[in-house]
């Protein structure tokens, strides 16, 4: 189960929404080993891609080297898919490689850059192996 | 050449855990070739056969090595290396 804070999940919807067409990316990090989504961060994707996503590999350096200072990790990993729906692809399993993080998958196809329905489900992906898991939104 | 070399989580069961090792060697494929000696199974995660596996980037003093020569990228003593695994995906 992935517990998050109302606020965090539409963040991430928006972030999805004013990338739209091309997939958005980025985490939410927190205290190391807590399992407590903290602080979102918008990544960049440097593919700028519809179809794929790719952190930028000099701000994750830098987002890693801070992480590393404060004791903090990644919690959530979280991408949108822009014409398919909210469940991870090959390539976003192939690529998995955090395995103490939540995947987070935000399908803006329904609506594209509108108002109007998201979807927005969780998974854990180890090994090749995708769980999706209940998401549990805490109002703020 | 002594460097150290930040190990990402996903890896650290080849490290006995460690977050960072020391690995010798004048280019980056020696160094893993080094620390392979000691960690085996490790280099099978960051190399294949005509290189760096696109899974991860490695950085020397902040530099992506895409960028400085792979493998054959020059270290120094007290150089930093940084190995994580690349965040990517795709709906493909």
């Amino acid at each position: 189960m992935l517990r998050i804070a109302r606020a965090h999940v539409d963040e991430m919807i928006a972030h999805a929404r004013a990338d739209h067409p091309d997939e958005a990316c980025g985490v939410i990090v927190g205290p190391e080993g807590s399992d407590r989504p903290a602080r979102l961060v918008r990544m960049i994707n440097a593919d700028r891609s519809p179809t794929f996503f790719r952190f930028d590999p000099s701000e994750q350096l830098q987002l890693a080297k801070q992480l590393d200072a404060a004791d903090e990790e990644i919690i959530v990993v979280y991408h949108s898919h822009t014409a398919t729906e909210a469940y991870p692809s090959r390539t976003d399993i192939s690529y998995a490689s955090e395995p103490q993080a939540h995947y987070v998958l935000v399908s803006t196809a329904e609506s594209g850059r509108d108002e109007g329905p998201v979807s927005v489900r969780s998974y854990r992906i180890v090994d090749g192996q995708v769980t999706e898991e209940e998401l549990d939104i805490v109002e703020d | 050449m002594a460097v150290e070399v930040k190990i990402p989580t996903i890896l650290r069961t080849y490290t006995g855990g460690e977050k960072t090792v020391t690995g010798n060697g004048g280019t980056l494929g020696q160094v893993i070739d080094d620390l392979e000696s000691r960690h085996a199974g490790l280099k099978d995660r960051l190399v294949e056969a005509d290189g760096l596996r696109r899974f991860v980037n490695v950085y020397i003093n902040d530099e992506d090595v895409r960028f400085s020569g792979g493998l054959d990228a020059t270290v120094s003593d007290n150089d930093v290396v940084v190995v994580l695994p690349a965040v990517a995906g795709g709906s493909r």
